[in-house]
Protein backbone atom coordinates (compact mmCIF):
# COMPACT_ATOMS: atom_id res chain seq x y z
CA UNK A 1 0.00 0.00 0.00
CA UNK A 2 0.95 3.53 -0.91
CA UNK A 3 1.98 5.80 1.95
CA UNK A 4 1.69 9.91 1.94
CA UNK A 5 1.65 12.44 3.98
CA UNK A 6 -1.44 13.64 5.15
CA UNK A 7 -1.79 16.87 7.28
CA UNK A 8 -3.64 16.64 10.67
CA UNK A 9 -5.27 18.88 13.06
CA UNK A 10 -6.95 16.63 15.98
CA UNK A 11 -7.95 19.41 18.37
CA UNK A 12 -10.42 21.54 17.42
CA UNK A 13 -13.04 22.62 19.52
CA UNK A 14 -16.70 23.51 17.87
CA UNK A 15 -19.28 26.42 18.79
CA UNK A 16 -20.49 23.47 22.20
CA UNK A 17 -17.70 24.16 24.21
CA UNK A 18 -18.31 26.67 26.38
CA UNK A 19 -15.11 28.50 25.34
CA UNK A 20 -15.38 28.23 22.00
CA UNK A 21 -16.59 30.68 19.44
CA UNK A 22 -19.97 30.40 18.30
CA UNK A 23 -19.07 31.09 14.96
CA UNK A 24 -16.74 27.59 14.66
CA UNK A 25 -20.28 25.83 13.00
CA UNK A 26 -19.67 22.34 11.36
CA UNK A 27 -20.06 23.95 7.73
CA UNK A 28 -17.11 26.29 8.70
CA UNK A 29 -14.44 24.34 10.46
CA UNK A 30 -14.70 21.79 7.29
CA UNK A 31 -14.21 24.53 4.73
CA UNK A 32 -11.64 26.16 7.15
CA UNK A 33 -9.76 22.65 7.08
CA UNK A 34 -10.08 22.60 3.50
CA UNK A 35 -8.50 25.85 3.36
CA UNK A 36 -5.73 25.27 5.32
CA UNK A 37 -4.75 22.27 3.64
CA UNK A 38 -5.37 19.58 6.11
CA UNK A 39 -6.73 15.86 5.52
CA UNK A 40 -7.71 15.00 8.61
CA UNK A 41 -9.36 17.33 11.55
CA UNK A 42 -10.92 16.00 14.99
CA UNK A 43 -14.25 17.68 16.65
CA UNK A 44 -13.04 17.61 20.32
CA UNK A 45 -15.07 19.62 22.45
CA UNK A 46 -14.92 19.89 26.03
CA UNK A 47 -16.32 16.68 27.98
CA UNK A 48 -19.17 15.97 25.17
CA UNK A 49 -19.23 14.85 21.19
CA UNK A 50 -22.76 16.15 20.35
CA UNK A 51 -21.34 17.85 17.20
CA UNK A 52 -19.15 15.51 16.13
CA UNK A 53 -22.35 13.89 13.69
CA UNK A 54 -22.60 17.14 12.31
CA UNK A 55 -19.14 17.88 11.80
CA UNK A 56 -19.07 14.28 10.03
CA UNK A 57 -21.68 15.10 7.77
CA UNK A 58 -21.11 18.60 7.11
CA UNK A 59 -17.39 16.86 5.97
CA UNK A 60 -19.59 14.88 3.32
CA UNK A 61 -17.33 14.68 0.13
CA UNK A 62 -15.30 17.64 0.94
CA UNK A 63 -12.39 15.52 1.13
CA UNK A 64 -11.94 16.52 4.91
CA UNK A 65 -11.48 13.46 6.65
CA UNK A 66 -12.94 13.58 10.13
CA UNK A 67 -12.50 11.97 13.35
CA UNK A 68 -15.40 12.27 16.00
CA UNK A 69 -13.97 12.58 19.70
CA UNK A 70 -14.04 15.11 22.68
CA UNK A 71 -11.21 16.30 24.91
CA UNK A 72 -12.51 15.05 28.21
CA UNK A 73 -11.36 16.15 31.68
CA UNK A 74 -10.12 13.69 34.26
CA UNK A 75 -10.35 13.64 37.55
CA UNK A 76 -7.03 15.34 38.44
CA UNK A 77 -7.90 18.10 35.90
CA UNK A 78 -6.08 16.82 33.49
CA UNK A 79 -7.13 17.20 29.48
CA UNK A 80 -7.15 13.90 27.15
CA UNK A 81 -8.29 13.51 23.77
CA UNK A 82 -10.15 10.84 23.05
CA UNK A 83 -10.35 9.84 18.90
CA UNK A 84 -12.12 7.63 17.44
CA UNK A 85 -13.23 5.72 14.19
CA UNK A 86 -16.79 6.19 14.48
CA UNK A 87 -19.37 7.42 16.50
CA UNK A 88 -20.85 4.26 17.68
CA UNK A 89 -17.14 3.93 19.21
CA UNK A 90 -17.52 7.32 20.64
CA UNK A 91 -21.29 7.40 21.85
CA UNK A 92 -20.63 4.65 24.62
CA UNK A 93 -17.38 6.79 26.18
CA UNK A 94 -19.36 9.70 25.95
CA UNK A 95 -22.31 8.40 28.10
CA UNK A 96 -19.55 6.95 30.61
CA UNK A 97 -18.27 10.49 30.54
CA UNK A 98 -21.58 12.51 30.42
CA UNK A 99 -22.53 10.30 33.83
CA UNK A 100 -19.48 11.15 35.93
CA UNK A 101 -19.70 14.77 35.21
CA UNK A 102 -21.15 16.57 38.48
CA UNK A 103 -24.95 17.59 38.71
CA UNK A 104 -24.56 21.29 38.29
CA UNK A 105 -26.32 23.23 35.15
CA UNK A 106 -23.80 26.11 33.99
CA UNK A 107 -24.17 29.37 34.92
CA UNK A 108 -24.49 31.23 31.43
CA UNK A 109 -23.16 34.84 32.29
CA UNK A 110 -19.70 32.85 33.00
CA UNK A 111 -19.31 30.41 30.21
CA UNK A 112 -20.40 31.16 26.47
CA UNK A 113 -23.70 29.18 25.01
CA UNK A 114 -22.74 25.74 24.47
CA UNK A 115 -24.47 25.27 21.36
CA UNK A 116 -25.47 21.74 19.63
CA UNK A 117 -26.41 22.22 15.90
CA UNK A 118 -26.78 20.16 12.78
CA UNK A 119 -24.46 19.95 9.58
CA UNK A 120 -26.55 22.69 7.78
CA UNK A 121 -25.32 24.95 11.07
CA UNK A 122 -29.04 25.22 12.51
CA UNK A 123 -28.84 25.72 16.01
CA UNK A 124 -30.40 21.84 17.44
CA UNK A 125 -30.39 22.93 20.84
CA UNK A 126 -27.77 23.86 23.78
CA UNK A 127 -26.20 21.51 26.36
CA UNK A 128 -27.21 21.64 29.51
CA UNK A 129 -24.36 19.99 30.91
CA UNK A 130 -21.45 21.40 32.99
CA UNK A 131 -18.78 20.81 30.29
CA UNK A 132 -16.25 22.50 31.49
CA UNK A 133 -16.30 20.34 34.92
CA UNK A 134 -14.16 17.93 35.79
CA UNK A 135 -15.50 13.96 35.32
CA UNK A 136 -14.97 12.03 38.90
CA UNK A 137 -12.86 9.57 36.58
CA UNK A 138 -9.10 9.71 36.96
CA UNK A 139 -6.97 9.82 34.90
CA UNK A 140 -6.62 5.54 34.28
CA UNK A 141 -9.76 4.80 33.99
CA UNK A 142 -10.15 7.91 31.56
CA UNK A 143 -7.69 6.59 29.89
CA UNK A 144 -8.84 2.63 29.87
CA UNK A 145 -12.52 3.75 28.82
CA UNK A 146 -11.21 5.14 26.15
CA UNK A 147 -8.83 2.15 24.76
CA UNK A 148 -12.01 -0.14 25.66
CA UNK A 149 -13.93 1.32 22.78
CA UNK A 150 -10.85 1.56 20.45
CA UNK A 151 -9.85 4.91 20.72
CA UNK A 152 -6.52 7.25 20.54
CA UNK A 153 -5.97 8.87 24.16
CA UNK A 154 -3.43 11.71 23.58
CA UNK A 155 -2.80 13.82 27.10
CA UNK A 156 -3.84 17.54 25.51
CA UNK A 157 -1.26 20.33 25.33
CA UNK A 158 1.27 18.99 28.29
CA UNK A 159 3.48 22.03 28.19
CA UNK A 160 0.60 24.24 29.46
CA UNK A 161 0.50 25.50 32.82
CA UNK A 162 -3.21 24.24 33.36
CA UNK A 163 -5.41 21.49 32.55
CA UNK A 164 -1.89 19.36 31.27
CA UNK A 165 -1.10 16.19 32.85
CA UNK A 166 2.27 17.80 33.96
CA UNK A 167 0.59 21.00 35.80
CA UNK A 168 -1.76 18.81 37.37
CA UNK A 169 0.53 15.56 37.98
CA UNK A 170 4.15 17.15 37.98
CA UNK A 171 5.21 14.45 34.94
CA UNK A 172 4.21 12.60 32.96
CA UNK A 173 3.43 8.78 34.86
CA UNK A 174 5.51 5.99 33.23
CA UNK A 175 2.54 3.55 33.31
CA UNK A 176 0.19 5.29 32.15
CA UNK A 177 -0.57 3.86 28.24
CA UNK A 178 -1.11 6.93 26.84
CA UNK A 179 -0.93 7.12 22.74
CA UNK A 180 0.60 10.30 22.29
CA UNK A 181 1.59 13.39 24.51
CA UNK A 182 0.42 16.52 22.64
CA UNK A 183 2.54 19.92 22.66
CA UNK A 184 0.86 23.30 22.27
CA UNK A 185 0.91 25.73 19.23
CA UNK A 186 3.31 28.05 21.65
CA UNK A 187 6.29 25.07 21.80
CA UNK A 188 7.72 23.39 19.26
CA UNK A 189 8.06 19.36 20.08
CA UNK A 190 11.92 19.38 20.48
CA UNK A 191 12.00 22.06 22.64
CA UNK A 192 8.95 20.59 24.84
CA UNK A 193 10.70 17.23 24.84
CA UNK A 194 13.92 18.64 26.18
CA UNK A 195 12.24 21.55 28.70
CA UNK A 196 9.77 18.72 29.85
CA UNK A 197 12.08 16.10 30.15
CA UNK A 198 9.42 13.48 28.07
CA UNK A 199 10.57 10.32 27.68
CA UNK A 200 12.48 9.49 24.00
CA UNK A 201 9.84 6.96 23.23
CA UNK A 202 6.78 8.99 23.70
CA UNK A 203 5.25 10.07 20.28
CA UNK A 204 4.53 14.10 20.20
CA UNK A 205 1.75 15.71 18.35
CA UNK A 206 0.96 19.09 17.90
CA UNK A 207 -2.42 20.64 17.14
CA UNK A 208 -4.06 23.56 17.15
CA UNK A 209 -6.61 23.61 19.68
CA UNK A 210 -8.80 25.86 17.86
CA UNK A 211 -11.66 27.69 19.37
CA UNK A 212 -11.95 29.85 16.34
CA UNK A 213 -12.05 29.41 12.71
CA UNK A 214 -9.20 31.29 11.63
CA UNK A 215 -7.23 29.33 14.11
CA UNK A 216 -7.53 26.13 12.31
CA UNK A 217 -5.04 24.61 11.07
CA UNK A 218 -2.43 27.00 12.45
CA UNK A 219 -0.53 24.33 13.80
CA UNK A 220 -1.03 20.84 12.57
CA UNK A 221 1.01 17.63 12.46
CA UNK A 222 1.65 15.86 9.36
CA UNK A 223 1.70 11.77 9.53
CA UNK A 224 3.20 9.06 6.77
CA UNK A 225 -0.18 6.70 6.53
CA UNK A 226 -1.92 4.74 4.15
CA UNK A 227 -4.94 6.31 4.33
CA UNK A 228 -6.44 9.14 7.13
CA UNK A 229 -8.15 6.64 9.39
CA UNK A 230 -7.79 6.24 13.30
CA UNK A 231 -6.19 2.58 12.72
CA UNK A 232 -3.36 4.16 10.44
CA UNK A 233 -2.45 6.96 12.65
CA UNK A 234 -2.40 4.72 15.77
CA UNK A 235 0.12 2.69 13.70
CA UNK A 236 1.96 5.91 13.02
CA UNK A 237 2.27 6.75 16.43
CA UNK A 238 3.55 3.26 17.11
CA UNK A 239 5.97 3.81 13.94
CA UNK A 240 4.89 0.80 12.77
CA UNK A 241 4.33 -0.70 9.09
CA UNK A 242 6.54 2.43 7.65
CA UNK A 243 3.90 4.71 8.88
CA UNK A 244 4.92 7.58 11.44
CA UNK A 245 4.94 10.82 12.56
CA UNK A 246 6.69 13.36 10.37
CA UNK A 247 6.63 16.37 12.00
CA UNK A 248 4.72 19.56 12.82
CA UNK B 1 6.32 19.62 66.34
CA UNK B 2 6.63 16.19 65.12
CA UNK B 3 3.91 14.39 63.29
CA UNK B 4 3.08 12.39 65.89
CA UNK B 5 2.34 15.20 68.01
CA UNK B 6 -0.19 16.70 64.96
CA UNK B 7 -1.78 13.47 64.08
CA UNK B 8 -3.04 13.28 68.23
CA UNK B 9 -4.06 16.37 68.41
CA UNK B 10 -5.89 16.61 65.26
CA UNK B 11 -6.75 12.79 65.69
CA UNK B 12 -5.79 12.38 62.20
CA UNK B 13 -5.72 8.97 59.98
CA UNK B 14 -2.73 7.46 59.31
CA UNK B 15 -2.40 5.91 56.29
CA UNK B 16 0.90 5.06 55.55
CA UNK B 17 4.82 5.99 57.30
CA UNK B 18 4.17 4.45 60.35
CA UNK B 19 7.92 4.24 61.34
CA UNK B 20 8.34 7.73 60.41
CA UNK B 21 6.30 9.24 62.69
CA UNK B 22 9.01 10.88 64.96
CA UNK B 23 9.70 13.55 61.83
CA UNK B 24 9.65 17.16 62.88
CA UNK B 25 7.51 19.38 60.71
CA UNK B 26 8.72 22.43 59.62
CA UNK B 27 6.11 24.40 57.89
CA UNK B 28 3.43 23.58 55.33
CA UNK B 29 2.69 24.19 51.87
CA UNK B 30 -1.43 23.39 50.33
CA UNK B 31 -1.60 22.98 46.64
CA UNK B 32 -3.60 20.37 43.87
CA UNK B 33 -0.78 20.95 41.20
CA UNK B 34 1.83 18.60 41.70
CA UNK B 35 4.20 21.30 39.25
CA UNK B 36 3.52 23.88 41.91
CA UNK B 37 4.46 21.88 44.52
CA UNK B 38 7.36 20.93 42.61
CA UNK B 39 8.93 23.87 42.40
CA UNK B 40 7.39 25.84 45.76
CA UNK B 41 7.62 22.85 48.28
CA UNK B 42 10.02 22.83 51.12
CA UNK B 43 11.91 19.59 52.84
CA UNK B 44 10.67 18.75 55.84
CA UNK B 45 6.69 21.03 55.04
CA UNK B 46 3.34 18.90 55.70
CA UNK B 47 1.64 18.61 51.75
CA UNK B 48 -1.79 19.51 52.24
CA UNK B 49 -3.72 18.32 49.04
CA UNK B 50 -7.16 16.34 47.66
CA UNK B 51 -4.91 14.79 45.28
CA UNK B 52 -4.65 11.07 45.22
CA UNK B 53 -2.59 9.50 42.54
CA UNK B 54 0.46 7.63 43.27
CA UNK B 55 2.86 10.64 41.59
CA UNK B 56 2.19 12.58 45.04
CA UNK B 57 4.52 10.13 46.48
CA UNK B 58 7.50 10.87 43.65
CA UNK B 59 6.75 14.66 44.93
CA UNK B 60 6.88 14.13 47.95
CA UNK B 61 9.72 12.16 48.08
CA UNK B 62 12.07 14.38 45.81
CA UNK B 63 10.78 17.40 47.83
CA UNK B 64 11.40 15.72 51.23
CA UNK B 65 8.37 16.42 52.69
CA UNK B 66 7.70 15.52 55.85
CA UNK B 67 4.23 14.09 54.81
CA UNK B 68 0.93 14.58 52.31
CA UNK B 69 -2.15 15.13 54.05
CA UNK B 70 -5.33 14.17 52.00
CA UNK B 71 -8.36 16.44 52.96
CA UNK B 72 -12.07 15.75 52.40
CA UNK B 73 -11.77 12.03 53.82
CA UNK B 74 -10.26 11.56 50.42
CA UNK B 75 -8.61 7.85 50.03
CA UNK B 76 -5.12 7.35 48.69
CA UNK B 77 -5.48 4.88 45.37
CA UNK B 78 -4.18 1.32 46.08
CA UNK B 79 -0.41 1.89 43.84
CA UNK B 80 -0.27 4.90 46.08
CA UNK B 81 -0.22 3.29 49.13
CA UNK B 82 2.08 0.51 47.46
CA UNK B 83 4.74 3.31 46.44
CA UNK B 84 4.55 5.42 49.38
CA UNK B 85 5.54 2.40 51.28
CA UNK B 86 8.26 2.02 49.31
CA UNK B 87 9.32 4.98 49.34
CA UNK B 88 8.24 5.61 53.08
CA UNK B 89 6.64 8.06 52.72
CA UNK B 90 3.64 9.39 55.04
CA UNK B 91 0.25 9.88 53.94
CA UNK B 92 -2.59 10.87 56.54
CA UNK B 93 -5.93 11.85 56.38
CA UNK B 94 -8.35 14.20 57.72
CA UNK B 95 -12.23 14.56 57.20
CA UNK B 96 -11.71 18.52 56.81
CA UNK B 97 -11.73 20.73 53.93
CA UNK B 98 -8.66 22.25 53.19
CA UNK B 99 -9.30 25.39 54.63
CA UNK B 100 -10.35 24.16 57.68
CA UNK B 101 -7.59 21.63 58.11
CA UNK B 102 -4.65 24.65 57.41
CA UNK B 103 -6.57 26.89 59.68
CA UNK B 104 -6.28 24.50 62.34
CA UNK B 105 -2.86 23.35 61.90
CA UNK B 106 -1.70 27.57 61.63
CA UNK B 107 -3.17 27.76 65.10
CA UNK B 108 -1.50 25.26 66.29
CA UNK B 109 2.22 27.17 65.06
CA UNK B 110 3.02 25.64 62.04
CA UNK B 111 3.25 28.66 59.06
CA UNK B 112 3.72 28.49 55.66
CA UNK B 113 7.19 29.58 55.84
Amino acid sequence: MELRRYRADLHIHSCLSPCGELTNYPRRIVARAAEAGLDVIAVTDHNTAENAAAVLRAAGRSGVAVLPGMEATSEEEVHVLALFESLSDLLPVQDAVFRSLPDVPPKTSFVKDQVIVNEDDDVTGFSARQLLAATRLDLRELVSLIHRFGGLAVASHVDKDAFSIISQLGFVPSDLDLDALEISPHMTAAAARTALKLNPSAALVRFSDAHRPEDIGRTATDFLLAAPTLAEIRKALRSEGGRKVCGS
Amino acid sequence: MTLAELIRQLDLKVFTGRNELARPISGGYASDLLSDVLAHGKKDQLWVTLQVHPNIIAVASFKELAAIVLVNGREPAADTVELARKEHVSIIGTPLTAFEFVGKVYGLGIQGT
